[in-house]
């Protein structure tokens, strides 16, 4: 008889992420199916990495929030088809939410550190315009009944209200401030042509137009102004703080990644970008949900065995201005520290929903090889009915010249 | 560019747009702009983009808006899975002045040519497919992308036209003589063949293939490195190639094979164009194939090939006289009576298509196992040509058995018999079959000159006795002919063209007559020839009377891959049923007591001669006919049996004996079958006193 051999715990690393350009719900991407944004990013990260033998990718994770139509048919498997991987490759989907991309990687980091996995796609779609939130979703009446959560839970607006009323010192200036910075950020990077390396160009065909390629996101702001945000409506409750400027819009877009065990990746002679160190996914009151990575960001620096002054980087996902603040403000980071979202973030770029967290990580990525002075950066965001997703990574560059 | 009014009659155009974008190179890694046109009729790829008047006044709109943009480079793709289908050929049939034709070829080129003289650089992304004037846009370009799985070709000479939209002009010099003979004379004149891309890859049509995932992004890369000189695309000149008299013959030999050796126009006239593009200027060329296309345009054989392509596009689809496809029965098992050959091809057929049982039956055990055998051969060399996957070929020989018994037959809802052509034989095994099968089983017969009716006498259901008749080779000709009795019911009718369908072949539905329609016609036709031959008139001539025609085969060829005694058995049963008019040969006779299979033998240095074992049996009469008199009694003798046939109400429209002769005979199009032809020649009035089809119809409109 023979004896198992448990697998060793093997080094995660992220080789590679590449998005296509965001677009705005139903605009530029109107004429554009989910699955097919979803392939094309997954052929152009497996074009950017040809050393890399298709039939070697052990799996495919790709994540989506709404699941059905262009987005259902299992996207893991369905997509890797399309994408012309080779049918021996297996693949499944996703769903945490906005944070569908990042459990992709974080659950193939699982198995990869596991052992049962060497190398692997994660990815994450979503396409507003054809799924728009909320979209065929049916509550339990029991979750109001029985007050399990409040309304506001159930309108991811109204829980970025709740935020500000938690927290009255985050105002909607400070808001504004922030979002105002995330356009003007996204601006400057675009102009030093930080973002487009990462943007995989996109056929996207308007029946009235005539097809045409996307190569930079559709959403972004330049032109925005304070007084111009001061102005905007509050949705969500009549004198509430939270307005579309400072909140990231309803957008279309995909992104993939590449991750790998460091091991599999200098065998192949493939690059490494970031390398995993921990993560963790907390739970908070689904009112407030956007609290969630102050949870989730404690929890993973304690299995790190780091602390927040260790963390040299910061991609936060901006669903809502308020959110990120609530997050800094916990942290005593600065609003406007140059340490947290660099390039702008998702307020300016759009927040595809599934796909955001894989968005994180590739900008986490470009400040790893800008700054080989850094050492730890994570990426983090909310996630509806009360969560948050941190993922601590290290800087393979670190310590090396700038 | 100076638009054109259709002429009167004309359906409207589905008007083709092309719309403008541009697209940033810099994510390329190119600089400035592509202006991307996009051809796009609204419409989903079950109606392609086409090319009519308005469509190429909004290709030279959307040309001059590009160029406006002054953008690095300007390319062309269509909309999802289709390019562009070519002209749009529903308005040539309408042209009465030869001066419309002239103009609509001047305004393709005129719009066209833009891409090759505006200066920039051009680009063809031929995302779908892309025949004829719709690979001629990508011709005028200056490079040419093509979709992994995207189909492309010159189907002109096919239809009766040459790529005069640039086509013959630009392809010589682009790929060469030999290449472009492939593509413009022998691919279309093989069953207009398509190129897949690796062909025309291969053959230096485009000049890179990409994945159709995202063959758009790849494109417009390979279209930056173009731009950018990090790849060069070679041209050859071809001018002074050695190979254009040899290639220029070569087409030439196969356009002769094709009809017979007949010179027909439009294979003679686009080899001409070829010719001349070799020393011509490209204008020069423009103008010629614009005055070809016109001369093709308003002639009657081009009419009567439009009316031929349409008409069997139609007819694939819809049936002339089918009940309502609802009355057809569901058919779960077949039974084929006999397991010789022809029964064999049958099982084959079904088998492969139905995808159900087919069970077969002969004389005795070890028969019925040769036919099964036969078949599990067949699907098996299938799957060596990589043409069926090895588990598909043992799904369907699982499928398959035979039998000595027939009460194997129990079960079957549609039996068809293939055994000796003797009616009495197949009365007895109609009767036979009535006690094993289920009262709506149809029993179908592949006879092919006895009566049907007679089969279902004395039945207890003759409504259910159809005839269902193939032509050899029956898995590759198109045609079948369902021959309904006086008693077939509509059930059993329906569920007959149901099968057809599934078979995938083209159907008439017709009167149980003797002969049907294609036999009926080519034996009365061949009766003349061999007639002819008896009176004492030199079997040269008389084979060679119709040469000019472009049938695919002289009558003698014709009667070789027959074989005289399937020739003169049905001559005889048509005789005895049609009268005397059918007359009995008696050089067929000897030719069949004595043996010999062919007219002509191949001789020891390959020529072909005729069989001097065939001419020492001829029965020499002293009353010889010049090959004149020949043509015109064969001729006659169509229309009169035509006009006979339908005044019997054998079929109902001359269009259906058309079809027949187009699918079941292989009659060229350029005939429009045949009865466009004899309205033409104006043997149908002096035969019939009247034409057959309306002046327009196949033919230009009456001046």
């Amino acid at each position: 008889m023979k004896v198992g051999t448990m697998a060793t715990q093997a080094s995660v690393v992220l080789v590679d992420a590449v998005r296509t350009p965001f677009g705005k719900a139903g605009s530029m991407y109107a004429g554009t199916r989910a699955d097919d944004l979803m392939v094309r990013a997954m052929r152009g990260l497996l074009e950017r990495n040809p050393q890399l033998p298709l039939d070697q990718i052990d799996d495919v994770a790709i994540a989506a929030a709404t699941q059905t139509g262009d987005q259902g048919m299992n996207l893991g498997r369905s997509a890797s088809l399309l994408a012309g991987l080779p049918n021996t490759v297996p693949g499944y989907s996703v769903d945490r939410w906005c944070a569908g991309a990042m459990t992709a990687v974080t659950t193939l980091a699982g198995s990869i550190a596991m052992g049962s996995c060497e190398i692997a796609i994660a990815g994450g779609v979503e396409h507003m315009g054809n799924h728009p939130i909320g979209d065929g979703l049916d509550p339990n009446p029991r979750f109001l009944a029985e007050r399990i959560v409040e309304q506001d839970a159930l309108a991811m607006g109204a829980t970025a209200e709740r935020l500000h009323d938690r927290f009255p010192h985050l105002t909607k200036e400070r808001a504004d401030k922030f979002a105002l910075a995330s356009q003007m950020k996204t601006a400057q990077a675009y102009a030093d042509g930080k973002i487009q390396r990462d943007l995989i160009p996109t056929a996207a065909r308007s029946a009235e137009l005539g097809w045409g390629i996307a190569t930079v996101d559709e959403p972004p702001r330049p032109t925005t102004t304070l007084e111009g945000l001061s102005t905007l409506k509050t949705p969500f409750r009549p004198a509430g703080r939270v307005t579309a400027g400072n909140s990231s819009g309803l957008n279309d877009g995909a992104t993939a990644a590449l991750l790998a065990s460091e091991a599999k990746a200098l065998e192949l002679g493939l690059p490494i970008k970031a390398r995993m160190v921990t993560f963790a996914f907390a739970g908070v009151e689904p009112e407030v949900m956007g609290y969630g990575p102050v949870p989730s960001t404690i929890k993973a620096l304690a299995k790190a065995g780091l602390s927040i002054a260790d963390i040299g980087a910061f991609e936060v996902n901006e669903a809502f201005a308020i959110q990120v603040l609530a997050f800094l403000d916990h942290f005593g980071i600065a609003d406007d520290d140059p340490r947290v979202n660099p390039y702008g973030g998702a307020i300016a770029v759009g927040h595809p929903l599934a796909s955001s967290g894989i968005r994180l990580m590739l900008n986490l990525a470009r400040t790893f090889e800008e700054k080989p002075d850094v050492r730890y950066g994570i990426t983090t965001m909310c996630i509806g009915l009360g969560m948050g997703g941190t993922v601590i990574w290290e800087n393979p560059h670190f310590g090396k010249k700038a | 560019m100076t638009s054109i009014v259709l002429p009167e009659g004309a359906p409207e155009e589905v008007v083709t747009n092309a719309l403008v974008r541009d697209v940033d190179l810099s994510a390329f890694g190119a600089t400035g702009t592509l202006a991307l046109i996009t051809l796009d009729n609204g419409h989903d790829h079950t109606r392609p983009n086409t090319f009519g008047p308005q469509s190429l006044m909004a290709l030279d709109t959307a040309i001059t808006e590009a160029i406006s943009r002054k953008p690095a480079a300007i390319a062309i793709t269509g909309k999802p899975f289709i390019f562009a289908a070519g002209a749009d050929l529903s308005a040539l049939s309408f042209l009465s002045d030869r001066s419309q034709a002239v103009a609509i070829g001047k305004l393709g080129h005129d719009v066209f040519r833009r891409l090759d003289e505006c200066g920039i650089p051009t680009f063809a992304f031929i995302n779908g497919l892309a025949l004829g004037g719709g690979l001629e846009v990508g011709l005028h370009c200056k490079y040419r992308t093509l979709s992994a799985t995207a189909f492309t070709g010159l189907p002109e000479v096919f239809l009766g036209l040459v790529p005069g939209w640039g086509g013959a002009t630009i392809l010589p010099q682009l790929i060469g003589p030999e290449k472009a003979v492939q593509v413009i004379i022998a691919n279309a004149l093989n069953n207009n063949t398509m190129m897949k891309a690796k062909d025309a890859l291969a053959l230096g049509v485009v000049d890179s293939v990409f994945a159709p995932a995202d063959f758009l992004e790849k494109s417009i890369a390979f279209a930056a490195s173009v731009l950018n000189g990090s790849q060069k695309i070679e041209r050859v000149d071809y001018t002074n190639d050695p190979s254009w008299d040899a290639a220029l013959a070569t087409g030439r030999a196969i356009a002769l094979k094709k009809f017979g050796g007949a010179e027909i126009a439009s294979p003679m006239k686009a080899l001409e164009l070829m010719a001349a593009s070799r020393t011509s200027t490209r204008g020069a060329g423009f103008d010629a194939e614009d005055q070809t296309l016109a001369d093709l345009t308003m002639s009657d054989p081009l009419r009567a090939s439009l009316y031929a392509f349409n008409l069997i596009q139609k007819k694939r689809k819809k049936v002339e006289g089918a009940p309502k496809a609802a009355l057809a029965r569901k058919v779960g098992k077949v039974g084929v009576v006999g397991a010789g050959l022809m029964a064999s091809q049958l099982a084959l057929l079904l088998v492969r298509n139905l995808k159900c049982p087919v069970v077969m039956t002969d004389i005795d055990q070890e028969r019925a196992d040769k036919g099964v055998a036969w078949v599990k051969n067949e699907l098996a060399k299938l799957v060596e040509k990589k043409r069926m996957s090895a588990e598909s070929a043992s799904r369907l020989a699982l499928l398959v058995s035979g039998s000595a018994d027939q009460n194997v037959f129990a079960g079957c809802d549609f039996v068809i018999e293939a055994i000796f052509e003797e009616l009495s034989l197949k009365q007895e095994l109609f009767k036979k079959l009535e006690k094993i099968v289920s009262p709506e089983c149809v029993l179908a017969t592949n006879t092919s000159s006895l009566s049907v009716e007679k089969m279902g006498e004395g039945l207890e259901h003759p409504e259910r006795v159809v005839g269902f008749h193939f032509f050899n080779p029956v898995a590759i000709m198109p045609l079948l002919e369902i021959a309904r009795t006086s008693k077939t019911d509509d059930a059993t009718t329906a569920t007959a063209v149901n099968i057809g369908k599934e078979l995938k072949k083209t159907m008439i539905i017709c009167k149980d007559a003797p002969g049907f329609v294609v036999n009926r016609l080519l034996t009365r036709f061949m009766g003349e020839i061999t007639d002819a031959v008896d009176e004492g008139t030199s079997p040269e001539v008389a084979d060679n009377a119709m040469r000019s025609i472009g049938f695919p085969m002289s009558p003698f060829e014709l009667l070789g891959l027959v074989g005289p005694g399937v020739g003169l058995h049905v001559a005889k049963t048509l005789h005895e049923n049609l009268g005397p008019r059918y007359r009995i040969s008696p050089t067929m006779e000897a030719m069949v007591k004595e043996g010999i299979k062919t007219f002509y033998i191949k001789s020891e240095d390959g020529s072909v001669v005729a069989n001097p074992a065939a001419l020492a049996l001829i029965h020499k009469g002293d009353s010889p006919s010049t090959a004149e008199q020949v043509r015109l009694r064969a001729l006659k003798a169509l229309a009169e049996e035509a006009r006979m046939m339908l005044d019997e109400g054998v079929v109902s429209t001359p269009a259906e004996i058309d079809l027949c002769m187009l699918m079941g005979a292989g009659w060229p199009m350029h005939l429009g079958g045949i009865l466009p032809f004899l309205d033409r020649e104006g043997i149908s009035d002096s035969v019939c006193g009247s034409r057959f089809h309306p002046a327009g119809v196949a033919s230009l409109p009456s001046k």
